[in-house]
């Protein structure tokens, strides 16, 4: 991650550009708009921002189809967002209203959408990852090729429940990728700090899975191995470890004061490697887009965002008589 | 009868399950040892041999991971029927349990949920200390988001099978292996009764009366109903009429049957093989307290394990296991005692 790349002109088209760029940068405004909401007093708990990672969910959503599934841990905006799912229900959830995905009973840290095939949303440091081998075996044992991407942080690849799910997968040949975000810091730890062998994705050859590190500021590169992972997942060659190296800009959660980090650091990322400054780049000087024309994007994204914001306030406290209700099916 | 068909309870959880994987392709086993040995208590044998290794599935020794792993495929519309072979191990994998299983109902807020049976070995006695001895009925119970249920015998053991596998949610069935049948844990006969061929559901959170009785109500679930049917058939010979009450489900829990009961008897007596405090017994008499509590003639009692490690030796097991002696000892005190005016 060393300087700014000069704008190549890759192999991607004009529309591709103008979708990744809008798709990522609803999630940035989305997520900014929440730590204001945040702020205001009128979200509650911790509250984990997707800033700065977005080229990961989005480069990877674009080479999925209808019928992949996708499950994460609580840092779950972005991922929703790029899935298909309504900034409203979303941003209604984060505030605790009945028009939230969950009603409000779940929060930041737990949503899902049936019709997204987003399997949540959890709040257990790796928990997920276990529940992602199961998505997959379900769509192995019906025979079709849905492939899951099944999403966990860098503090989550040292916990052992990780290691139990790549057995079992490739046991078992699972159509599962497991999609490490590696954003350097496990709250405050730096990976350089938990881990001894700092290539977490390797570790995945002891259990003979394949896998690759990814520039994952780099929402082409990112794709592109995304396709990569899908294809052999979808010829019954899965699983398929994808470490994509990433930033998030804020701290871990909302009451991070960010003091293990330097803002240096957080500039120089912010400068060199923003993947939606990157995006912008190739559009403007490859002399794809105007000015004008990723002005009214941006506008269009603020309407977006500013509507769910406003839907998140208007929507009514769930009743109480709510707290008694899909306890059980 | 001619035409009894008595089976264990092992062979009544084996029959279920094979019977509902037959009309349910989405049903499927999968646990430690479970297809080529058959299950270390019995309840999976035969199943490899007719459904195959694809649908009756041999795990690592990963709980966390197939446990998360049938939490994922139920979410996505699967039946898991998932054994972990002793309720002691789930230490290692209770945030599957607890955290995900348990809550992604309430969580997606009711968009998914999580239709598996997880089936585990409870209790003790055989000498086997207390890492493989624990009944935990508590512990789980005591969690909102799943059903608990423990049959006392192979009828309730198949018709719960088959309600457990048909329910919408978690259900978390827990088989006492000194019912199992297996003859290296010694028989209970009582456990081993006529079982009909076809299919029935016995209802989740629906408990039975036993045996009938006047003076006092024995409550208690699995092994230690027929420690108390056991009981009620010494104290009959001694003037005092005693009704067992066979919870089957903890999670419901009847409390109209409970609290029926003693508004009949007057006197309430809790087995449990579980630790005896925060436990299934308190509650039980919380139920009868916090709403009936001038149906009581005498202060309920309870019979539980004592809240220490289970032990190795053999005789200070079986000095802290409920057993038939402590209850008849304890209904002789309630029949002679009344509540100071």
């Amino acid at each position: 991650m060393a300087t700014k790349k000069a704008p190549e002109r890759p192999n991607v088209s004009k529309e591709e550009l103008l979708k990744f760029y809008r798709e990522m940068l609803l999630i940035r405004r989305f997520e900014e708009k929440a730590g204001q909401l945040y702020g205001m007093g009128l979200i509650g708990g911790f509250c984990h921002l997707y800033i700065g990672q977005e080229a990961v969910v989005v480069g990877l959503e674009a080479a999925t189809k209808e019928g992949d599934k996708r499950i994460t841990s609580y840092r779950d905006h972005g991922h929703m967002l790029a899935c298909g799912m309504d900034p409203k229900g979303v941003m209604a959830e984060l505030t605790g209203r009945i028009g939230g995905y969950s009603k409000g009973k779940g929060g930041s840290m737990h949503m899902f959408s049936k019709e997204r095939h987003f399997y949540g949303g959890h709040g257990i440091v790796g928990a997920q990852v276990p529940l992602g081998a199961g998505l997959a075996f379900a769509d192995k044992y019906l025979g079709n090729d849905n492939v899951t991407f099944a999403y966990f942080g860098d503090g989550a690849a040292n916990q052992g429940q990780v290691y139990e799910t790549y057995n079992m997968a490739e046991l078992w040949n699972l159509p599962v990728i497991f999609v490490i975000e590696n954003n350097q810091y496990a709250m405050g730890t730096s990976v350089k700090r938990s881990t001894k062998s700092p290539s977490l994705w390797e570790r995945g050859a002891a259990y003979g899975i394949k896998g690759e590190a990814v520039d994952g500021m780099d929402v082409l590169a990112v794709k592109a191995a995304a396709e990569k992972a899908v294809a052999t997942c979808r010829a019954g060659e899965g699983p398929y470890i994808l470490e994509m190296m990433t930033y998030r800009y804020r701290g871990h959660s909302m009451s991070d004061p960010a003091k293990y980090r330097t803002r240096e650091e957080v500039e120089k990322m912010k400068s060199e490697k923003d993947a939606i400054e990157h995006v912008r780049d190739l559009l403007l000087q490859g002399g794809l887009a105007s000015d004008e024309e990723l002005k009214a994007i941006d506008k269009d994204i603020k309407a977006i965002v500013n509507e769910a914001a406003e839907f998140s306030k208007e929507s009514p406290e769930p009743p109480v008589e709510e707290l008694w209700t899909d306890i059980y099916a | 009868m001619d035409n009894e068909r008595k089976l264990t309870i092992a062979r009544a959880m084996a029959e279920a399950t094979a019977q509902e994987m037959r009309i349910d392709p989405r049903v499927f086993v999968m646990g430690e040892d479970i297809a080529d040995l058959g299950g270390v208590f019995g309840n999976t044998r035969g199943l490899a041999e007719e459904f195959g290794k694809e649908r009756v599935r041999d795990t690592p020794i990963s709980e966390t991971g197939f446990i998360g792993a049938a939490v994922g495929a139920a979410q996505d519309g699967m039946r898991p029927v998932v054994e972990l072979m002793f309720v002691d191990f789930f230490g290692v994998c209770f945030d599957a349990i607890y955290n995900l299983m348990a809550k992604n109902t309430y969580f997606s807020g009711g968009k998914f949920n999580v239709p598996m049976v997880l089936m585990t070995s409870t209790g003790g006695g055989y000498s086997d200390a207390g890492q493989h001895s624990q009944c935990l009925y508590g512990s789980f119970a005591h969690l909102p988001g799943m059903k608990v249920v423990s049959p006392s015998n192979a009828y309730d053991a198949k018709g719960l099978m088959t309600a457990a596998i048909r329910d919408p949610n978690p259900v978390i069935y827990m088989y006492h292996k000194g019912l199992q049948g297996m003859g290296w844990l010694g028989t209970e006969k009582g456990a081993i009764v006529h079982v009909p061929e076809e299919p029935y559901e016995v209802e989740i959170g629906k408990a039975r009366i036993a045996r009938e009785g006047r003076d006092v109500t024995i409550v208690s679930i699995a092994q230690g109903v027929h420690h108390g049917l056991k009981a009620a058939r010494i104290l009959q010979d001694q003037g005092i009429s005693a009704e067992v009450v066979d919870l089957r489900s903890l999670v419901p829990l009847d409390r109209d049957t409970i609290r029926a009961s003693v508004a009949k008897t007057g006197r309430l007596i809790v087995v449990d093989e579980d630790y005896h405090s925060f436990g299934v017994s308190g509650e039980i008499i919380a139920t009868v307290t916090e709403t009936n509590l001038a149906d009581l003639k005498a202060p309920p009692r309870r019979i539980a394990y004592p809240d220490v490690p289970i032990p190795f030796a053999r005789v200070m097991e079986q000095y802290c296991l409920p057993n038939a002696d402590k209850i008849v000892a304890a209904a002789r005190e309630l029949c002679g005692a009344v509540i100071p005016a």
